[in-house]
């Protein structure tokens, strides 16, 4: 199978510009600087390449819709990686920086972006300090700083650590956060396209996003695009966990099925229990029953299942244990992560807490249920984020496909209580 | 209120940080974390002076020092274990792990040991499902973790 961005990641010393070099790294930057700016972002949209944070949108579309002629731009690369079940950019930040810069270096030049943030995760500290040693080495090579390999163009590039709030990788959160405030939401439009960091025109991508920019002007956009699906181009980062023998990152081929990645990649389900469920792009989709574990692994036919690609984060919960107790684990992170800006989401998915709490201890009721799902009715798509949107799709769609799981929990349920 | 002096090394270091950004706020979380890491707590003083250093008001500091769950108002332990308990390490049996982390420390989660070496929190996501269940002991990540394999990291730790 085709691997771009993990081709060489076990390689010893990876991380260093010596080994990176010897293994091609930085080759792109001349072929990028031979080339006007525009015909970059022209390359990255015919490569067919979309954001692999979760939203899914075209990259090359979003650098096109920069603010025409406002100065200066940002680029800011979005590592705060926290969507639960997704650890994919943690490996390539730990293993692989000079990807990241080489891909963020040709972004600033096809943007014609000077400054470059890279917003990190709290937590992630020590591969800050990974990422700053990049960063010299870097610049000792004349990849950063004033006037790169003689091309007249000019960029600093910087990390930035957050310190402990999911909903700073929400992009204008990030923002908000970056600029030093809280990483609260802010109301689109405008978009950070032309009105972002400090109010400037701002390009907001993924790790992983970005590091697929080398390969795109190393081997052109059609070499890209032929890999996937017609609709769907190139490789994914997934990152398969819980119930499997042998959980990992994997890199392939978009398009490819689900049950290749569960059953053979990450070897099966563990204590030769069967799969009941599965989440497909990390907790804030929804999850898909067993039977369907055969869907390709592209946007569009996990769209046409009801759910979506999201992160990239596969997470495989076998029959011994009932769904509802993974869906209050996910309302709990979402009510904790609830940044409290817009009153659906800070109050609704505390009461879906509350309302999914007493069913597990025996004492709900039937028309819980369709509070549950009224609730639900009034958090998505009310918000400024899609952070209510999240914590909905675990609890809708595990009552579409597990409504059983509930009702046991109401078998046991004092009898006076249901009257 | 005593002034909070920045020791020589944190000064030099706070002129890195703020050459970083034209805008002098963006400084303000990389300032709070250096405090936290250096006295394991963000005193009132100390966010005074962070405030003076950025041109902003000490209450414009709290309310985005509050809004973040690294900072703490009251001295944590010297080795902090964030314990991850979302969803891939719940499927992978955390729950029991960290009533064991627990009961190994003689402390509910999210105390401090009496001797204040250890502080244990739970944790959402750290980015490492792929290793659940795991946990945080101040920059080191430990995954796969057993309840032997617990014992061994907390003992190990002076």
């Amino acid at each position: 199978m085709t691997q771009i961005l993990f081709k060489d990641i076990n390689k010893k010393g990876l991380h260093t510009m010596k080994v990176y070099e010897e293994l091609g790294g930085y080759k792109s930057l001349k072929k990028a600087f031979a080339q006007k700016p525009e015909e970059i972002v022209e390359a990255v949209k015919a490569s067919g390449l979309r954001g692999r944070g979760g939203a899914g949108f075209p990259t090359g579309l979003k650098w096109s819709f920069l603010a025409k002629d406002v100065f200066p731009r940002y680029l800011c690369c979005n590592a705060d990686e926290s969507e639960p079940g997704t650890c994919k950019d943690r490996e390539l930040l730990l293993k692989n920086p000079h990807l990241l810069i080489e891909g963020m270096i040709l972004c600033s030049y096809a943007c014609r972006i000077e400054t470059g943030y890279i917003y990190m995760r709290g937590e992630f500290h020590d591969l800050s300090s990974i990422m700053d040693q990049a960063l010299d080495e870097a610049r000792k090579k004349g990849y950063l700083g004033k006037n790169i390999l003689g091309s007249g163009f000019d960029l600093e590039m910087h990390t930035h650590l957050g310190a402990g709030a999911y909903i700073c990788g929400e992009e204008s959160a990030l923002l908000n956060s970056l600029e030093g405030g809280r990483g609260e939401p802010r109301m689109k439009p405008p978009f950070p396209a032309v009105e972002g960091l400090y109010s400037k025109p701002t390009v907001i991508n993924n790790v992983e996003t970005l590091c697929v920019v080398p390969y795109i002007v190393n081997e052109g956009a059609q070499k890209y695009a032929s890999l996937g699906t017609e609709k769907s181009k190139g490789t994914k980062l997934v990152s398969v966990s819980g119930h499997v023998k042998k959980p990992g990152n994997y890199e392939v081929e978009l398009g490819t099925p689900t049950s290749e990645l569960i059953y053979n990649l990450a070897g099966g389900i563990q204590n030769n229990n069967k799969l009941k469920a599965f989440i497909p792009g990390g907790s804030s989709v929804p999850m898909l029953p067993a039977d369907q574990v055969d869907v390709p692994y592209d946007y569009e036919s996990l769209a046409a299942a009801g759910t979506m690609l999201g992160s990239g984060a596969l997470i495989v919960i076998d029959d011994s244990i009932n769904i509802v107790e993974a869906t209050l684990r996910l309302i709990s992170f979402y009510m904790h992560e609830s940044c409290g800006k817009c009153t659906p989401c800070r109050e609704g998915t505390r009461w879906l807490y509350q309302i999914v709490e007493r069913i597990m201890q025996n004492k709900g009721q039937l028309e819980y249920m369709n509070k549950l799902e009224d609730i639900c009715d009034n958090m998505a798509f009310k918000t400024f984020c899609p952070l209510a949107d999240a914590c909905v799709a675990p609890v809708v769609s595990s009552i579409k496909y597990f409504r059983s799981d509930y009702e046991e929990y109401f078998k046991n349920t004092p009898v006076e209580t249901v009257s | 209120m005593s002034d909070y002096k920045f020791s020589k090394v944190q000064e030099n270091e706070i002129s890195r940080i703020l050459a970083k950004y034209p805008v002098k706020t963006s400084a303000l979380l990389p300032l709070l974390t250096l405090v936290q890491r250096a006295d394991q707590v963000v005193s009132p003083e100390a966010m005074v002076a962070i405030s003076k250093k950025l041109d902003v008001s000490p209450a414009f500091v709290q309310s985005v020092m509050s809004f973040y769950t690294m900072y703490h108002t009251e001295k944590v332990g010297k080795y902090m274990i964030l314990f991850c308990i979302n969803i891939s390490c719940q499927l992978n049996g955390c729950d029991k792990l960290l009533e064991h982390t627990a009961k190994k420390l003689n402390i509910k989660v999210g105390e401090t040991t009496s001797d204040k070496k250890f502080t244990l929190h739970r944790e959402e996501c750290l980015a490492a499902c792929t290793e659940a269940p795991m946990m945080r002991v101040n920059d080191t990540y430990y995954g796969n973790l057993t309840e032997q394999r617990i014992d061994q990291i907390i003992d190990s730790l002076d």
